[in-house]
């Protein structure tokens, strides 16, 4: 199909126009905002929460144990979690037996495919921050947080550090230097569970991805 | 020729039916109402033409240095280890995800949404091939199961209502018959479960492909498309060469302007950006990426200036739920893939104007589409353009346009010559004027196509130069009488 690279390239060489007059790109619009750390988590925490996320914030010495409350309050009987995350060591340490059990994604999907599709009930996951304006979790899923940690678990938890609270998406992919750096595999924006309006434009969660996204702000 | 081009030409028996279609009216009302509302309330508070204004720029840029953002993007994708197909038509690029399914030996595909894979009749063909293909979005799965086409590039089955929808799950799945939208979800989620877990080839649309990174991105809400990208060993995404953008932050403001035009929505639930394949010690995600660029068309709108703009359309669909036309009449009646104002600018292109010659006139100019495009398409100047196009007298003319001319009927350019005659000439125009106003009883009633909805035009009596010549001398004699 290398005649088809040629051929299409070609028409569009050819064809190009010389008169394109292209305005400039002024990206203060999606860019500027003047808001405060306590703002920012506000906003984060509101516009979530209008698209069915649920917000705890918490110290940052007792996260473990909200979390503890809260898988006990929606009868988690397990929860996926990385092996060599630090915050998953800081939980693993804590733990003991009568707690929900703690699964690893240790294998490569194919080799536990079944079991993650129907028997993880919960995941927890670290992010890279979040998107004040539009109430947006960024997540890197790697090596130890695998992509579909995040997806295919009915319920999913997730640990973003309050101080890592962008305002706009164009403010974090810059300070973050996602463009200069280089992408990983795949990178995400999540903003609330899994949701539909398919069938007469009326909302219901849960459709693919998890039905229930419980983000834990640690301050 | 295929069931897609038929039904394109049987344009008017089906706006008919429509029309007469109380529930397709209804439902189509309902939602496009709907969808106006969110959209507005969406943007409220925000600096929409600036943001307007921003986004054209950006998808202009991009068209600007197509030719090179597409080697860019495909060097990145290749160094990054995403294999990149490119196709001229959409049977070619049929035939490459045949080949790359039938090299690995897939039987069972998942897909995500894609209105390229639509446009080129991709379950159709894979199911040819021996291949199943099941749409896993809800609306298009929605839509597989009646066995229809989506009647809206965003909500694909919002011709149907829940009722509807639940006797055809009912029918085809067995699920309980019920008006509890949840339930109806949920009984898809479990049927589409097994299936993601088994498929052997996942394939997607993409939204916007990054030519600085080398970045794949998907827009949605249910997780179906990160499940189709992210489950199966191999991933197969397919889009037209107009999707590329230049550099990340040029996301921003179309994914902003994206969501909201589109849904109301200030994001949707995933934003979904795919740079390679599954790395070294990494545990999940396909083994295999590869991106198909489909040409079909696009490269000759690409040579023509003004229609060049048509390019820009980041597909949100807000054109057809501001449609007055697209509202009335629902997606089906038109025939074509891509339905409403976007449908009609677009598809002459892509099937050749003697398919689509009724789609431009398809229209009453209201001018909304163009209001309310987030890239500022001129929409309702290019459906005059192609009007034009379509009537074009010289055939040796070059033009982009395929099948232009194919309108113009030796009677109507007779007519306008006459008229033009006419009108150019004064003498001429009082005798034929005064000569109309005489035989106005033995005019004839049917005027062709425009007396199918209208009655035909009747001189008056008396012309608007005899009537004033009238008043005059009546004047002239009353201001005598005065001084008499």
């Amino acid at each position: 199909m290398n005649q088809a690279r040629s051929n299409i390239l070609k028409r569009l060489r050819e064809g190009r126009k010389e008169s394109f007059g292209v305005p400039v790109s002024d990206f203060s619009l999606v860019r500027d905002r003047n808001w405060n750390a306590a703002e920012k988590l506000d906003l984060f925490q509101q516009k979530i929460e209008s698209v069915q996320g649920e917000v705890h914030r918490v110290a940052a010495d007792r996260w473990v144990a909200e979390l503890i409350r809260l898988l006990a309050e929606k009868k988690i009987s397990n929860l996926l979690v990385s092996d060599r995350k630090k915050p998953a060591l800081e939980l693993r340490e804590q733990w003991h037996e009568e707690l929900p059990q703690l699964l690893s994604y240790q294998r490569p999907i194919e080799d536990w495919k079944s079991e993650l599709f129907n028997q993880v009930d919960a995941s927890l996951t670290t992010s890279r921050g979040a998107i004040a304006e539009t109430g947006t979790l960024i997540l890197w899923p790697d090596e130890d947080e695998p992509r579909l940690m995040s997806l295919v678990p009915p319920v999913h938890f997730v640990l973003l550090e309050a101080d890592q609270i962008y305002s706009t998406f164009y403010q974090a992919m810059s300070e973050q230097g996602w463009a200069s750096q280089g992408m990983p595999t795949n990178a995400l924006l999540i903003s609330g569970p899994s949701k539909t309006a398919d069938i007469e434009q009326t909302l219901a969660y849960g459709v693919h991805g998890p039905a229930e996204l419980i983000i834990l702000v640690l301050e | 020729m295929t069931s897609a081009q038929e039904a394109v030409q049987e344009f008017h028996p089906r706006v008919h039916a429509a029309l007469e279609n109380t529930q397709i009216r209804t439902n189509f009302r309902r939602a496009m109402d709907g969808l106006m509302g969110k959209r507005l309330a969406a943007f409220d508070g925000m600096d929409l033409e600036g943001l307007r204004d921003l986004g054209a720029a950006v998808r202009l840029r991009a068209l600007s240095r197509l030719p090179e953002l597409l080697e860019q993007l495909e060097s990145n994708l290749q160094k990054q280890g995403i294999q990149v197909h490119w196709a001229e038509t959409g049977d070619q690029a049929c035939e490459i995800i045949t080949k790359i399914c039938k090299a690995r030996d897939a039987k069972k595909i998942i897909k995500g949404k894609s209105m390229v894979s639509e446009e080129m009749e991709l379950n159709h063909h894979l199911e040819e091939a021996g291949i199943e293909a099941l749409e896993s979005d809800l609306g298009e799965y929605i839509v597989q199961l009646a066995k229809e086409t989506p009647s809206h590039i965003i909500m694909p089955a919002i011709h149907k209502n829940t009722d509807e929808i639940s006797e055809l799950m009912h029918e085809k799945t067995g699920t309980q018959r019920s008006k509890d939208v949840d339930y109806l979800t949920a009984s898809a989620r479990q049927q589409l479960r097994e299936k993601f877990m088994q498929a052997d080839v996942g394939v997607s649309g993409v939204n916007f492909a990054v030519a600085e990174t080398g970045t794949l991105c998907l827009v949605e809400n249910e997780g179906n498309g990160r499940l189709t990208t992210t489950a199966p060993a191999c991933h197969i995404a397919v889009t037209g060469i107009e999707k590329v953008v230049e550099k990340l932050e040029d996301v921003t403001p179309l994914l902003s302007l994206l969501t909201r035009s589109a849904t109301g929505q200030h994001i949707t639930t995933y934003f979904n950006m795919i740079s390679s394949p599954r790395k070294a010690g990494e545990k999940d995600g396909p083994e295999e990426v590869h991106l198909v660029l489909v040409d079909s068309g696009r490269s000759s709108i690409y040579q023509d200036e003004e229609l060049l703009d048509t390019l820009r359309c980041i597909r949100c669909g807000a054109c057809m739920n501001h449609c007055p036309v697209y509202t009335r009449v629902g997606g089906h009646a038109y025939g074509t893939t891509y339905p409403g104002p976007i449908g009609k600018i677009l598809m002459p292109h892509l099937l050749g104007l003697e398919k689509t010659q009724d789609l431009p006139s398809a229209s009453t100019l209201c001018g909304a589409c163009g209001e309310v495009c987030p890239v500022k398409i001129p929409i309702p100047k290019l459906l005059q353009r192609l009007r034009k196009e379509a009537v074009d007298g010289d055939s040796l003319r070059p033009s982009v346009v395929q099948g232009h001319g194919i309108k113009r009927r030796k009677l109507e350019v007779l007519a306008w010559k006459g008229w033009s005659l006419i009108h150019a000439r004064p003498g001429l125009y009082r005798l034929a004027t005064s000569v109309l106003s005489r035989v106005r009883s033995l005019l004839p009633s049917k005027l062709g196509g425009w007396t199918r909805y209208r009655s035909a035009p009747k001189p008056a009596a008396k012309t608007l130069q005899q009537q004033l010549r009238e008043r005059q001398k009546l004047a002239v004699a009353a201001n005598k009488g005065g001084q008499a």
